[in-house]
C-alpha cells in the first residue's frame, strides 16, 4: 500500500502517460460534508478494450513484458475498498480512460493525502511535454493549474527549464497549502 | 493562482540566457526509478531532494529523469548516475537525506558514494 494518497497520484498518473495522452486531467475532491476523498484521473491516452477494463484493477494483468503482474490499479482499489470508497473505470479505444476512486474522509484506514503539490510538479517536471489539467476542490473551495495556460506564457522556453519549473513548484504549495489551510492531511 | 505577469517576467529575462546556453552538452543524467515499486519505497521526495539540490548549488548540465521497473523492486528507491564517458553507478535504498552526499561527492567531485552503491549493500 502507498504511504500517502499523492503517491498513488503519482502512479495512477503514469498509466495515462504510458497510454500516449497528449492532456492529462486530475481531480482531488475532499468534501467534509459528505465524508470523501474523491480522485478522477482522465485522460485522452488510446483507451482500453471493454476485455481489458474487467480484469485491468487484478494483480496479474500487465501490459508490461517483463513479468506478469501489475500492482498499481489493485493498490489503489484496495485502498478505496478498504475504506468505504468507490473504484471504477471506464475506457474506450481511441478515446482514452477515466479512472474514479473514492475513500472515506474520516476512515482510519485513509492513507493521508501527503504532498499532492509535490506529485503534480513531479508529475510536470518529468513530463514537460504532456499537458496536465489539476483540479483541487476543497469544501468548495476551488484550485485550477493548467499547464496549457502555462505553456502559451512562458512559449518557447519549456516547462522544465530550471527557473519556471521553480515557479510552478512554489505555486503549486503555496495554492494548495492555502487551500487546507494548513490543516488537512 | 501566483502571477502570470511573474512567470512572464521570468521568461522574457531566461530567454536571453538559454540562447547564450545552447551549446552547453548535458554530460551527467540522474535516472530515478519510478514505476509502483519505486513510488511506494519513497522515490518522490528522492527525486525532488535532486531536483532541489541542483538547483541551490546552480548546476546545470545535469538531467533529471525517471525510468520504469528497474527488476530489483526489494532495493528501491533506486537511482541510476551516468557520467559521460565513465561507467553507470546504481545507488540503492535511497533517501532525501542521502541526496546531498550523492551530488557533492559524485556529480560535483566525480567519485561515487561505493556505501550507498548496489556493490556495497545489494
Amino acid at each position: 500500500m502507498m504511504r500517502e494518497l499523492a503517491d498513488n497520484i503519482l502512479d495512477i498518473a503514469q498509466n495515462s502517460i504510458s497510454a500516449g495522452a497528449s492532456l492529462v486531467e486530475i481531480g482531488i475532491s475532499v468534501s467534509h460534508e459528505r465524508d470523501t476523498v474523491a480522485l478522477v484521473f482522465k485522460d485522452d491516452g488510446r483507451g482500453m478494450s471493454p476485455e481489458l477494463v474487467k480484469t485491468v484493477a487484478e494483480p496479474f494483468t500487465t501490459t508490461r513484458k517483463t513479468r506478469k503482474v501489475g500492482l498499481g490499479l489493485p493498490l489503489l482499489k484496495m485502498t478505496a475498498t478498504m475504506t468505504g470508497g468507490d473504484f471504477s473505470i471506464e475506457s474506450e479505444l481511441g478515446k482514452g480512460t477515466t479512472v474514479s476512486v473514492s475513500f472515506g474522509l474520516s476512515n482510519i484506514d485513509r492513507p493521508p493525502m501527503g504532498d499532492a503539490a509535490g506529485a503534480f510538479f513531479t508529475l510536470v517536471l518529468l513530463n514537460p511535454d504532456i499537458d496536465f489539467l489539476f483540479t483541487y476542490d476543497y469544501d468548495g473551495k476551488q484550485f485550477v493549474f493548467d499547464t496549457r495556460v502555462i505553456r502559451e506564457t512562458v512559449d518557447p522556453l519549456p516547462l522544465d527549464h530550471p527557473e519556471i519549473s521553480a515557479w510552478i513548484k512554489d505555486c503549486l504549495s503555496q495554492e494548495i497549502t492555502e487551500l487546507h489551510g494548513g490543516l488537512f492531511s | 493562482m501566483k502571477s502570470l505577469a511573474e512567470l512572464a517576467a521570468i521568461r522574457a529575462k531566461m530567454i536571453e540566457q538559454v540562447n547564450l546556453r545552447k551549446d552547453d552538452k548535458v554530460d551527467t543524467r540522474i535516472v530515478v526509478g519510478m514505476a509502483t515499486c519505486g513510488i511506494a519505497a519513497g522515490a518522490r521526495p528522492v527525486m525532488l531532494g535532486f531536483v532541489e539540490e541542483l538547483k541551490r548549488r546552480g548546476i546545470e548540465n545535469v538531467t533529471v529523469a525517471q525510468t520504469g521497473c528497474i527488476g530489483m523492486c526489494r532495493l528501491e528507491p533506486m537511482v541510476e548516475v551516468y557520467v559521460k564517458d565513465q561507467e553507470k553507478v546504481t545507488y540503492i535504498h535511497m533517501t532525501p537525506e542521502k541526496v546531498a552526499r550523492v551530488v557533492n561527492d559524485h556529480i560535483v567531485n566525480g567519485r561515487p558514494v561505493d556505501e550507498y552503491t548496489i556493490g556495497a549493500q545489494g
